[in-house]
């Protein structure tokens, strides 16, 4: 009989809450250090998935947000149950996280100008959207059209949650319905996809930014490979899915590194905010008040009252125009 | 499933069980032999000019539209295209549309407001094609952007719902002032085989799934998804196409004559509102979940070291249990 000794051997050497083992390049890192270089691996920098708060913290002028409706709660209108119920994976979502649904909005500001925004926690039930979700989505929207202030979101999030049935589905039609109205009413719109932004997040708000960054390598695609598999019988291949392959093909502005976010965000936003009356910048005129073509310049000349006319006018028609 | 297992309990016979009747309704939804958008119009319409091409790259059989005659309106009818055989079906694709097919959708819409048609959409559709050629072409961008487009359309839009009304490749063009749907029909958020498997991790759940997601049209209206649920001829839509086509005619023909009348400023608002406001949530009146209960190497962590906490979010840094992301 072996003697038990009255100590507990280490069994980690690497406690959990100490360290954590980069799934990059396998290097053990200090939780702390990590949360210093804002969870990106300082040795690969593989971008850690980081909850909404944290990256709240990270965007914006410290101390300067104010979240709103935190107590918006999720029911669950079909009685769903999987292997476990539906508001059993709520509870313990919102145990595990802290929020009562998978995103935080409200009003920040970077570089001293507020912004609207609203940020994914793919913690909570992998960031999807339900009907919470795509309320909070629509009134970030909602408020950056009221008080004519930059919408921002930041999407981590697997798509629609299946929990909720349509009611999810629909919340692409009601997201897209209010970031339209922003957009056409020029106020500027910055989706961020940070790992993964997949499924029915992706194919709305993710995909409709006036500018669209993404995090490196972040995972960004339509259909997960358990849909693709089960319809077509095909994976995607290898490197299909990736912020890099959505930037090749037109859909991603920019690839931004962590570290770089904020700056490139205020960057943008001083190039989208329309100076304020008091501001003087130089006019476009010289953009404007010539005719935009010979066409425009026959038909101003022949339809005097035509919209095709420059003038100021034709800004407002290409503004119009260029969100349909 | 809880009805099946008392009902063994208390000796009483079930007539149909429940998992079954649901199955049942999703097959009778994707029967090969359903009308689908040209099979219907061309009952439904005294005349038809099918248009193609997105004007972008190419023309996308599984998605087709074009302008139509019925009862003496003129309307922009734009649809999905299963085949009713493997060889059709081939050259439909499966009825899966790549971007192409909303790319040309959208620019049909564009031509129906011009034209003052009200627009007529029949949905039937088990999802976008999944696959490298339409994630290369940005099908997400194509189902956003036909979404954002239907939000703002200045004419009046019915969508029939004919057989599956599946995922976001449905709701691209789904976003009706009225939706209504075939009997037979189901509307689902995912397929039940991918819900099955992501959900149960086994696609043999599919059954279950299709319950659990509430997917028949019926189901639909109660939940308020659905407005109108059209009843179906015989033992279904695929029995007597010509009544199926004579009824939703009748119901589309009805709706196009009030939405008509309503202005276009009015009409649009209603719709924007009809669709932002679905989703039922609550207002806790309860504190928010307390963050997790710090372990004992935290709370001396937190004694030890004088790291300053970070003014309104210090309860934060729990939110992530560290080390355990990425498994």
């Amino acid at each position: 009989m072996p003697v038990r000794l009255p100590f507990r051997p280490r069994r980690d050497a690497y406690p959990p809450d100490l360290w954590t083992k980069c799934p990059g390049c396998g290097e053990m890192l200090f939780n702390k250090q990590l949360d210093k270089t804002l969870r990106v691996c300082p040795h690969c920098s593989h971008h850690f998935r980081i909850s909404a708060r944290m990256r709240i913290e990270q965007l914006v002028d410290s101390g300067s947000f104010v979240e709103r409706d935190a107590d918006l709660t999720p029911v669950d209108p079909l009685g769903f149950m999987d292997l476990k119920p539906y508001p059993d994976r709520l509870m313990a979502a919102q145990l595990q996280t802290g929020l009562r649904d998978s995103t935080v909005w409200g009003i920040g500001t970077m570089g001293g100008k507020p912004v609207s925004m609203c940020v994914f926690d793919f913690f909570f039930m992998g960031g999807s959207m339900g009907s919470v979700t795509g309320e909070k989505v629509a009134r970030a929207g909602e408020a950056a059209l009221a008080e004519r202030i930059p919408l921002l979101i930041v999407s981590s999030s697997g798509g629609a949650r299946m929990q909720e049935g349509t009611y999810s589905l629909m919340q692409l039609a009601k997201t897209m319905g209010v970031v339209e109205r922003v957009k056409a009413a020029r106020v500027p719109f910055i989706s961020v996809m940070a790992d993964p932004t997949t499924g029915g997040t992706f194919a709305s708000f993710a995909v409709a930014g006036d500018v669209n960054l993404a995090e490196p390598k972040a995972t960004i695609r339509f259909a997960g490979d358990r849909v693709s598999s089960g319809t077509i019988g095909e994976e995607l291949p290898e490197g299909y899915n990736t912020a890099e392959f959505q930037l090749n093909h037109g859909f991603v502005d920019r690839i931004v590194p962590r570290p770089k976010l904020r700056d490139e965000i205020i960057t943008l936003l001083g190039f989208l905010i329309a100076p304020s009356n008091g501001q003087t910048e130089p006019p476009a005129a010289s953009l404007t008040s010539r005719p935009r073509s010979f066409l425009n310049a026959l038909t101003g000349a022949l339809i005097p009252d035509g919209n095709g006319n420059g003038n100021g006018n034709g800004e407002q028609t290409r503004g119009e125009t260029s969100n349909g | 499933m809880v009805d099946r297992l008392l009902s063994r309990v208390h000796g009483e016979p079930h007539p149909v069980d429940p998992v079954d009747a649901v199955w049942a309704h999703v097959q009778q939804a994707r029967n090969l032999k359903r009308p689908h958008t040209l099979e219907l119009i061309k009952f439904m319409a005294d005349d038809f000019v099918e248009l193609h091409g997105d004007r972008l790259c190419a023309d996308d059989t599984a998605i087709v539209g074009g302008l139509a005659r019925i009862g003496g309106r003129r309307v922009m009818v734009i649809g999905f295209q299963k085949g009713q055989d493997t060889e059709e079906n081939i050259r439909r694709n499966f009825g899966l549309p790549h971007p192409e097919g909303y790319r040309k959708a959208m620019r049909l819409m564009d031509m129906a407001e011009r034209y003052a048609m009200p627009l007529l959409t029949f949905v039937d559709v088990q999802g976008a094609f999944p696959g490298a050629a339409s994630e290369e072409r940005g099908i997400a961008e194509a189902i956003a952007r036909s979404v954002a487009v239907m939000t703002r359309l200045r004419t009046p839009i019915v969508v029939v719902i004919t057989g599956e009304g599946g995922s976001g490749g449905a709701i691209a063009l789904a976003v009706g002032d009225v939706v209504a749907a075939l009997e037979n029909s189901i509307y689902s958020v995912i397929s039940p085989e991918g819900c099955a498997a992501i959900l149960w991790r086994s696609g043999e759940q599919s059954h279950m799934a299709a319950m659990a997601m509430k997917v028949t049209a019926g189901e639909q209206q109660e939940l308020g998804i659905v407005d109108i649920v059209i009843p179906e001829p015989g033992e279904g839509a695929h029995t007597d196409p010509a009544e199926t086509a004579r009824r939703i005619k009748e119901v589309v023909m009805e709706r196009f004559d009030v939405l008509g009348r309503l202005p276009l400023d009015d009409l649009v608002e209603a719709r924007f509102k009809k669709f932002r406001d679905i989703g039922p949530y609550i207002v806790a009146d309860r504190p928010a979940a307390p963050p997790p209960h710090p372990g004992i190497t935290d709370r001396l962590r937190g004694l030890l070291s004088n790291m300053p906490s970070l003014p309104s979010m210090s309860g934060t840094r729990h939110d992530v249990p560290p080390g355990r992301e990425e498994v």
